[in-house]
């Protein structure tokens, strides 16, 4: 059974076992518009909770994806590096970003679940 | 694009309420609340716009009439601000020029149309420059010449490749109007001054109206199959891919004619005349060359350089930034422009683009990206 949490920068983590993997939610990838680059970090890199995971740009503005958790790279989305509009089309499944080998646990506690962030989205609009 | 630094309540254009039936998401800029884009989104806005036809609302920016007993003394008036030849100008011609302060920096870019009738130039300036620069203006007029601000008059723009056709069910005559000019005419029986000009590098015209009959015409047109509403994103990827200049950004008071590419704009007679505000400066720049150049920028990766990148020779020394620059749709990939030494500002020049700490490399490349695709009328 995954788990997901959110942040009040818009990214999502779902855990399982001791990966996670982050990605941005659908509000986020609908506020920017149309993807058109994607850049992600290298495998291997270490992430500390809220460092810059990677980034995200539409025609009109680049933007940067925090790492909502701290851990290790264990992997990338190609898919959305090569097809940066994979992130409009399936935000919270297909157009995942990293995987992190998760450090600490127990940062996920200091995220929003979905149902509160569902009201802080509706807050904001 | 600058959003405006002021609290002031936001001013709308007579078209607000269509951009919000049409689902657009409304940003402040320049002071007034203006469409953005629209649920379509600013990537299939701009490739709807050069492949069949967009319709942009640009009623927030500054028209006005220059107008005096004839066109000698108007053009003379005007020639005192800019570098342009006015005098010059055949009946119903545009011409794309730029306002001076003495020390040859541009306040700002604006089209003159000679109208049809004698002595009267119509304006149409930027809407973050428009109250400065018709201040500006009317503060350096003669006796006899006087500017006459039309704000109750809207602008809109129909652009692309298709404009030429569904505009010519409104308004037959303009379909062999040429490029850059201007004309007194109706379109669906709502009396116009049609230009044919526009900011995207495509075909199109750019419609002044009163702004009573903005919403029926703008209705009118966007009833067309081949029209679609179009935002200021699209619009600023749009004139960024045909290597037009945004004010504020890629030209303003600290750069000449000169370093921004815009020479061209100089008439023979201006320079042999030298009488335009910052001529020394300027001619010196063309006799001698200036120490920095506006150029076009290929980004040799994917990764999109933006304003205020910094511009290296590839050995960590900076030598420009970049003015604007983003994702250029019709081009697939990233472009930019920006200032470089002088040195640098040969196409195919190799350079690094400073992109969240890293060196990136980049060529300087001919502009437009895209090509031009105005109307030449058959002859």
């Amino acid at each position: 059974m995954s788990d997901i949490r959110f942040t009040d920068q818009h990214e999502w983590v779902r855990v399982d076992a001791d990966i996670a993997t982050i990605g941005i939610t659908d509000y986020a990838q609908e506020q920017l518009g149309d993807v058109v680059f994607v850049e992600l970090p290298e495998v291997g890199k270490e992430l500390a909770a809220g460092d810059e995971a990677a980034v995200v740009e539409s025609v009109k503005a680049a933007s940067e994806v925090y790492s909502p958790v701290s851990g290790e790279v264990v992997d990338v989305n190609g898919e959305i590096e090569a097809t940066p509009a994979g992130v409009n089309e399936d935000a919270m499944g297909d157009g995942w970003f990293v995987k992190l080998r998760l450090t600490d646990p127990s940062e996920l506690d200091k995220l929003m679940d979905e149902a509160a962030y569902a009201e802080f989205v509706a807050s904001l609009e | 694009m600058t959003d405006s630094p002021t609290a002031e309540p936001l001013k709308t254009t007579p078209l607000h309420a269509l951009h919000i039936e049409f689902g657009a998401k409304m940003v402040p800029f320049a002071g007034y609340d203006m469409p953005v884009q629209y649920p379509a989104g600013v990537l299939t806005e701009h490739l709807h716009t050069r492949e069949a036809a967009g319709l942009f609302d640009v009623s927030h920016m500054g028209q006005a009439f220059l107008q005096g007993p004839d066109h000698a003394t108007v053009s003379a008036a005007l020639e005192a601000l800019v570098p342009g030849d006015i005098r010059d100008l055949t009946l119903g011609a545009i011409r794309y020029t730029l306002l001076l302060n003495e020390q040859g920096g541009i306040l700002d870019d604006l089209m003159v149309t000679r109208t049809a009738k004698d002595g009267v130039l119509f304006l149409v300036v930027n809407a973050a420059c428009k109250d400065a620069d018709f201040a500006h203006i009317e503060k350096h007029l003669p006796a006899g010449v006087t500017l006459q601000r039309l704000p109750e008059r809207a602008l809109i723009a129909l652009q692309g490749p298709k404009a030429a056709e569904v505009f010519a069910r409104l308004a037959p005559q303009a379909a062999d109007q040429a490029f850059m000019t201007g004309v007194n005419m109706d379109v669906a029986g709502i009396p116009c001054m049609v230009s044919r000009s526009g900011y995207t590098g495509e075909d199109g015209y750019e419609i002044s109206m009163p702004e009573a009959e903005a919403v029926s015409l703008t209705r009118k047109l966007l009833a067309e199959p081949e029209v679609k509403p179009i935002g200021l994103g699209a619009r600023d990827s749009l004139r960024l891919e045909a290597g037009l200049c945004l004010y504020g950004h890629d030209i303003d008071e600290t750069t000449t004619p000169v370093e921004g590419a815009l020479t061209w704009t100089i008439g023979k007679r201006r320079r042999e005349e030298a009488n335009f505000p910052g001529a020394k400066i300027i001619l010196e720049q063309i006799a001698g060359g200036a120490a920095r150049k506006r150029v076009g920028l290929l980004p040799e990766g994917k990764a999109p350089a933006r304003e205020g990148t910094e511009i290296t020779d590839g050995t960590g020394r900076v030598i420009g930034n970049v003015t604007s620059g983003g994702y250029g749709p019709s081009v697939g990939g990233p472009i930019a422009m920006g200032y470089v030494e002088a040195a640098f500002a040969k196409n195919d020049t190799a350079v690094e683009l400073m992109v969240r700490g890293k060196g990136r490399p980049a060529k300087v490349a001919a502009m437009p990206f895209v090509q031009k695709r105005f109307h030449k009328p058959a002859k």
